[in-house]
């Protein structure tokens, strides 16, 4: 570390490219807590996202005509609006309307900067799930679901142990690109402060004026967290193959 | 298994052995504007066997899909044990537990192995302990005479070995009466046998079974009672001795000449 750290500081004195974050120690600990923070994003909105995906999914094929329209209005909605736009609107306004607690002296909500992050990307990403999701459920044959309700299945347990295991490896690779898109998204969480890794970014090179130096940091870093989703989700996939189908 | 049952629709009615397991009277069914049934009755006892014949688009697929509510119908009545089939009310559980179903295209679930597609329902529809699960579901195996085959996927099974996974998989559900949809179409020759010596081992241990088939030969050793079904009416039925050596319809004989 303390090799490390000089020859940083020795790049600095000799070429001017800062990279403060890996020899000062107060920039180094901001830096590994926004990967901590932007990692716990990350999964969090992926899992959100995900769970969106199969309860909308499931959903939309509801007798009930109001889910259905309800459904259709949340898709068109996500779909059709900036993901930035509504984040803010998220933090902003729906963040105005719900409770907070009284924390000595000032008022905190219940749900902070992070959780509307959450919230909003893992309804966004959520959006376009469902109709990934769908599209697999699609492509199960009506006669797979058929001898299922002839075993005597509800439509319950014929979609978790029928209908989406099918359909989900086949919308896998639909399901990767969204995710590595909502990855990317989450940077987004940068306009309601939540202390991921693009707002870090930017506070320390407001202080250092290091901007080019925090932009390759920044590429190379979702560089990074990219190919290791992608590995994972390419692992996942392997593991789901079927011997002698599809 | 067979004894007397209380309808659980609330009618009333209690089936007892002597009565048909399955009652069918003046059944009408439509798709839209295209009447496929159209008015048909038959009586089928308990341990009977039933082979229903007749050209395509006759309403074959779509009679025996009446019989475990697959399709509704418009009028008349299918009662199973005193079970009302036709009832909103019904219990669908209720019946599709007194009737199992196979297909032509064996509909196995292909991300299960085989044993796994003959487990599932039992445990997760009838909740039974897993370990008897298996057990019967060992027995059912080898009654289907795939020992060895348990572990693989419907994907790395031939069309004849699918389809006995798919006859273990109802049987498993331990129904009353077995419903088979020309579950031989899709096979080759060679292996239409082995399915179905399946079939008639369980017809002769006293399955009730209703099979849609163009299988003559079978029809007429294993069958108890054969109908000919053309644009949804029973044209002519009988006992296979009397039926392919008497039948008097110009259509039955017409149809048979083509098919024998
Ligand atoms: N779901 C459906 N919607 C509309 N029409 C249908 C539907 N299912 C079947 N039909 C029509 O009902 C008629 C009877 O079909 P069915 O499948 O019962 O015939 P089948 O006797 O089983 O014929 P095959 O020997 O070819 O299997 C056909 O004309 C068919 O087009
Ligand atoms: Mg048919």
């Amino acid at each position: 570390m303390e090799l490390f750290g000089d020859f940083f500081k020795q790049l600095y004195d000799t070429t001017g490219w800062n990279f403060v974050i890996f020899y000062d120690q107060v920039e180094w600990s901001r830096f590994v807590e926004a990967i901590w923070t932007t990692i716990k994003l990350i999964i969090a909105c992926l899992i959100f996202s995900v769970i969106v995906g199969v309860v909308g999914a499931w959903a939309q094929g509801a007798k009930s005509k109001i889910v259905r329209y309800g459904m259709a209005g949340y898709i068109q909605f996500f779909r059709n609006t900036p993901p930035f736009v509504q984040i803010l609107f998220f933090y902003f306004v729906l963040g105005n309307l719900t409770p907070s607690y009284d924390a000595g002296g000032y008022q905190e909500a219940y749900i902070g900067s992070f959780g509307w992050a959450v919230i909003s990307l893992g309804f966004f990403a959520g959006a376009f799930n469902t109709e990934i999701f769908r599209s697999g459920i699609e492509a199960v044959p009506e006669s797979t679901v058929e001898a299922a309700s002839a075993l005597g299945y509800t439509r319950l347990q014929s979609y978790i142990y029928v209908v989406f295991p099918l359909a989900f490896r086949v919308c896998l690779p639909a399901l990767n690109n969204n995710l590595v898109n909502l990855l990317k998204t989450t940077t987004l969480a940068y306009g309601i402060a939540v202390p991921e890794m693009m707002y870090t970014a930017n506070q320390i090179w407001s202080d250092n004026v290091n901007v080019p130096e925090m932009m390759i940091v920044l590429f190379i870093f979702y560089v990074g967290l990219v190919a290791i989703l992608v590995w994972a989700m390419h692992r996942w996939e392997k593991s789901m193959k079927i011997p002698g189908y599809g | 298994m067979a004894a007397p049952t209380k309808s659980a629709n609330g009618s009333g009615t209690t089936w007892t052995p002597d009565q048909p397991m399955v009652s069918i009277k003046d059944v009408h069914k439509s798709f839209g504007d295209l009447e496929v049934l159209k008015g048909i009755s038959m009586d089928v006892m308990k341990g009977e066997c039933i082979c229903i014949i007749g050209p395509s688009g006759s309403g074959k697929s779509t009679l025996i899909r009446c019989v475990n509510a697959l399709n509704d119908i418009q009028k008349g009545s299918i009662l199973v044990e005193g079970l009302e089939v036709n009832d909103p009310a019904l219990n669908k559980l209720e019946l599709r537990k007194k009737v199992g179903m196979v297909f032509q295209q064996y509909n196995l679930f292909p991300h299960k192995t085989a044993i796994e597609n003959i487990m599932m329902a039992p445990i997760t529809v009838l909740k039974q302990d897993k370990e008897e699960v298996a057990r019967h579901a060992k027995e059912l195996i080898k009654k289907v005479r795939l020992e060895g085959k348990e572990d693989s996927y419907p994907g790395e099974l031939s069309g004849g070995q699918q389809q006995r996974v798919a006859i273990a998989r109802s049987l498993a559900m331990s129904p009353d009466v077995m419903l088979f949809d020309e579950v031989t179409a899709a096979l080759d020759p060679e292996t239409v046998k082995e399915v179905l010596v399946t079939i008639q081992d369980l017809a002769e241990e006293g399955m009730t079974c209703i099979l849609v088939t163009h299988e003559m030969g079978f029809a007429r050793e294993v069958a108890n009672h054969i109908y000919f079904t053309d644009r949804g009416v029973i044209v002519e039925h009988g006992p296979p001795a009397t039926f392919f050596k008497k039948a008097k319809d110009p259509r039955t004989k017409e149809f048979l000449s083509q098919i024998l």
